[in-house]
Parts: structure tokens; sequence; C-alpha cells
């Protein structure tokens, strides 16, 4: 289990493929990334995500050990950034690993959405008319509902 | 005294990310309603606080959480990250 909080940019392909061979036996691996947006309609400049450092990695261990313990993984990783970050710029990725693939994507998503309503992390996007925070969606709250 | 942190727009209208807060408060509840009472930006920042979750030692808490021997609490709006 990996988890990581970092400012800087990652690789996504060389995190997946280390990621992969770290767990031959596995059979199953899924990765999810997120990335900054952007519409024609707003023109973002910049995406500045702020956290709360100690509390974020608690957080995401928290949430890792409990994929890792529900679905039985092989392994899993989480890599979160934060900081100003500009459309199509990677800014989170979760991979997991399990003997088969129902188990993989299941894990995947319990951590995502957990992440996105419990992992103290905060965007505001910066436009040519403004800033403004990013305001949580109902959504995302009641998609915890099917855990 | 408690290390009392702001994240997002509750710090931009707080005006600061941290401050120590000298208190008796029993719960998080009455630490609220003490700085509510001390400054106007407080009273509004802390208006609705359906908008709010606040972290009790880095967990996530009750607003009646209790206080004693806590170090640490953290006020912000609901978490957007992903």
């Amino acid at each position: 289990m990996r988890i990581v909080v970092q400012a800087k940019p990652f690789d996504l392909g060389a995190e997946a493929n280390d990621f992969a061979k770290g767990v031959a036996g596995a059979g199953a691996v899924v990765t999810f990334t997120g990335i900054v947006r952007d519409t024609a309609q707003r023109d973002l400049e910049v995406m500045e995500i702020e956290h709360y450092p100690g509390m974020t990695e608690r957080a995401l261990t928290t949430i890792a050990e409990e994929a890792m313990a529900r679905w039985s993984l092989a392994d899993c990783l989480v890599i979160h950034r934060y900081g100003r970050l500009q459309a199509a710029d990677p800014i989170m990725m979760v991979a997991t690993a399990a003997r088969h693939r129902a188990d993989a994507f299941a894990a995947a998503e319990f951590l995502m959405d957990y992440l996105k309503s419990r992992a103290p992390f905060w965007k505001k996007e910066i436009t040519q008319s403004g800033a403004d925070w990013v305001a949580a969606r109902d959504e995302d709250e009641a998609a915890l509902k099917r855990w | 005294m408690i290390d009392v942190l702001y994240f997002a727009w509750l710090r931009e209208r707080i005006g600061v990310p941290r401050e120590k807060v000298e208190t008796d408060a029993a719960t998080v509840q009455d630490l609220i309603a003490e700085l509510s009472a001390r400054e106007e930006r407080y009273a509004l920042a802390f208006s609705d606080l359906a908008s709010l979750r606040v972290a009790v030692d880095q967990e996530l808490a009750d607003f009646d959480a209790p206080l004693a021997g806590v170090r640490e609490v953290a006020f912000f709006p609901p978490m957007t990250g992903g």
C-alpha cells in the first residue's frame, strides 16, 4: 500500500507500470486518473488544490486500509497532488490489484468515492472572470451509501 | 490552548490559516459560540453550520464532540478532492 500527497506532477504511465510489476501474482490491476477539466465556456487558468497536511495522509491511509481488507487486495496506490494545476494536468490516481477484476474495479470505485468526500482537499478554480471554490456535490456524498 | 485551523473559503473569510485559542469550551459547538461572540468575521463565517465540517485532532467529528484533551480543531467546507 502506498499513499503519496505531493505538489509535483506524477508520471501516470511509470506509476501504473511500477505498480503492476510489483503485484505479479494478482491477475487484475485497475487504475483511475482524475484530470483537471476545462470547458470552452469558462477558460480555466489555474486550479488550486488546498489540503490539510497530516490529516490528508491519515484519511487516505484509513480509506486505503479499508479497501485492502474489504477486497483482499494484493496492493493499492493513491497519489494526490496539491498546489497550482493547469487544465489537462493529472490531479490524482488510484490503482488497485486483486486476483480478479471485479474486486479491483470495486475497490477502485470505493477509493474514489471515499477520497472525494472524506479526504481533506479543496479545489479552487481561477478563470478569467474570477476565482471560485468548487462546491461539493450531493451525489458525491450519496455515493458513499452504496458501500 | 487549542490550535484552530481553517481551510478553503473559511480560511479566506476569517483571514488566518490557523491560530491558538485560549478556551474552556467543552464542545466544538461551544468553541464556535465563543469565536462567533468575539468578532463579526467569525459570526459570519460560522453562520451556516450545515455548510461546514469539523475535524478534531485530524479525525472528522460532529459539532457536539467534546474538546477535553484535544490539541487541534479544524473547520472547513465539504471536501472536494479527486
